[in-house]
């Protein structure tokens, strides 16, 4: 990234999303957005239950594909190359697109295991090799000095905020370039959702992240554009400081102040 | 204060029905299975398992029918099960909501409690009159005709309890669907699924109707799956309705060793069941 690219505020972008709608069924959910994803940045995508926002998450790794009746229409480009083309293998993208849940979401199986299994599919390594690539992704999830001593327990043995921190690492063992965090602190208690927030900066260094949140706090304290979506439509789109401190449109201003939502 | 009492009233009538309900049950299980144990204890011994089954009048054991048992039971059992295990994953996994699926479960609701004599004439129908005799190998096939809808029905259910949200992270690991499935998915329903193939198991190791219609029994020792085998199950039936008092004895032996052997597989079930929800 050069200075001169700061300057004319042109940031180098990851995802552009152009003119996207989608459907599911005969319902129309997402009407002509356009929005980009800039690298190594937080991008937050907020906005009433409904709104959306989860929806268009989902069309960045084509999480969609996996239900009959939905549909995108428009592009999605991932570094220029549009996702939504039919002959886009999805296994390719999906460990291109990394995606964390709302509820955390450990396979039945070894601390070890979870995040081995992902790696496994892609690369074959030496056990040693292997080993390292573990604990590295669980470092980098800032929860391995927890789990060190007991990578052969089970995954669901750990707690809620354990469990989530243990996806974002399997996500991160398999090197993707994006990463999608679809309400990651719903269900995790307040010093949990500062571990998993504290995690979100730190990971921007290495990739581009989207986070969908109901919580506004959140989404001012971890990301640096935000994204404000109501029924379907992207109403506004800014850095996070612009978008709450000066928002543009009316409607943001009411969402963001309290007066609905 | 008075609609209170009516009401612990009503509580109290409906408590009571349910314990006399609960105890009537149990009570003919406890009487069925002491009778079981009385009998049947007194006949065991180590001749039951070594010695084939006798003519009237001299002493014998149940060796080959327990040899014939076990033989077509875990041939049926080999025979069904990938064939329950495949079906039910299609309807659970791939087929989920198609037309396909609801036929499939429709006629697989009916197979699965369609009487089993029925299912040993179509058997015999279609094997043992073509190949002109009786055979362990026709016995296997009617035993699998039943272990499918078992199968298929357990395999069904347990994926369906599999969240979701779990196909979803592996999907978004970039796993195939066939790895979804058989790594995350079955992994996760493998406690069920067990137990779906050991219920099967309990069911068929007391058929008797299909059998007599496709393996018929044989006095002798035959492990030949071409040749008529001797089963538990089709020795208790004949041996029961003899007039011989040796004969009956076995039959109570045979039918306190198949109840055994349910016991037993049952409880590995609840076992594996249970370590597999606590994992």
């Amino acid at each position: 990234m050069t200075a001169a690219a700061f300057v004319k505020n042109e940031l180098p972008t990851k995802i552009a999303v152009k003119d996207l709608q989608f459907f599911y069924g005969d319902n129309i959910a997402l009407k002509h957005v356009n929005m980009s994803l800039y690298a190594n940045k937080v991008t937050a995508l907020i906005g009433p239950s409904g709104c959306g926002k989860s929806t268009l998450l989902r069309v960045l790794n084509r999480m969609y594909d996996l239900y009959p009746h939905q549909r995108a229409e428009g592009e999605v480009l991932l570094d220029g190359n549009n996702i939504l083309d039919p002959r886009q293998d999805l296994n390719l993208l999906r460990a291109r697109v990394g995606m964390v849940f709302q509820k955390p979401t450990p396979f039945p199986m070894s601390i070890y295991d979870n995040i081995a299994f992902g790696i496994k599919l892609y690369e074959r390594l030496p056990k040693s090799e292997l080993d390292g690539r573990v604990e590295t992704a669980l470092r980098g999830a800032a929860i391995w000095d927890e789990v060190k001593d007991q990578l052969s327990a089970s995954g669901l043995s750990l707690s809620g905020g354990q469990q989530q921190r243990l996806c974002i690492a399997r996500t991160v063992a398999i090197h993707p370039e994006v990463i999608l965090f679809d309400e990651p602190c719903s269900a995790l208690d307040p010093i949990s959702t500062a571990k998993v927030e504290e995690l979100i900066d730190e990971l921007k260094e290495n990739y581009t992240i989207a986070i969908v949140t109901h919580n506004m706090q959140q989404a001012a304290r971890v990301s640096e554009y935000t994204a404000f979506m109501y029924l379907g439509e992207l109403i506004e789109f800014a850095t996070t400081p612009q978008l709450f401190t000066s928002p543009e449109n009316p409607r943001t201003q009411n969402y963001i102040t309290g007066r609905f939502g | 204060m008075a609609l209170y009492d009516s009401r612990r009233r009503t509580n109290m009538i409906g408590l009571g029905l349910c314990y006399a309900s609960a105890a009537f049950g149990l009570g003919w299980l406890i009487i069925i299975l002491a009778t079981l144990l009385w009998q049947g204890f007194s006949g065991l011994s180590v001749a039951v398992f070594t010695q084939m089954t006798p003519p009237p009048g001299s002493g014998g054991g149940l060796l080959n029918a327990i040899v014939g048992s076990l033989i077509m039971t875990i041939l049926g059992v080999c025979i069904g099960t990938p064939l329950g295990i495949l079906a039910g994953t299609y309807m659970a996994e791939y087929g989920r909501g198609s037309k396909l699926t609801f036929v499939v479960r429709f006629i697989n609701d009916i197979l699965l409690s369609a009487p089993s004599i029925v299912i040993g004439l179509f058997v015999y129908e279609v094997m043992v009159a073509r190949m002109g005799h009786f055979s362990g190998i026709a016995g296997a096939i009617a035993l699998a005709v039943i272990v499918v809808p078992v199968v298929v029905r357990t395999t069904e259910d347990m994926l369906l309890l599999v969240p979701g949200q779990l196909r979803e992270a592996a999907s978004a690991l970039g796993l195939p669907r066939s790895t979804v499935v058989s790594r995350i998915a079955y992994r996760a329903a493998r406690a069920g699924l067990i137990t779906g193939v050991l219920l099967a198991v309990a069911r068929v190791s007391g058929e008797t109707a299909p059998l007599l219609f496709t393996a018929l029994n044989n006095q002798f020792f035959s492990a030949d799956v071409n040749a008529p085998m001797a089963s538990l199950p089709a020795v208790i039936f004949q041996f029961a309705l003899s007039p011989y008092k040796q004969w009956q004895s076995l039959a109570w032996t045979g039918a306190l060793i198949i109840t055994l052997a349910v016991l037993v597989l049952s409880i590995v079930a609840r076992v594996l069941g249970s370590r597999g929800a606590s994992k």
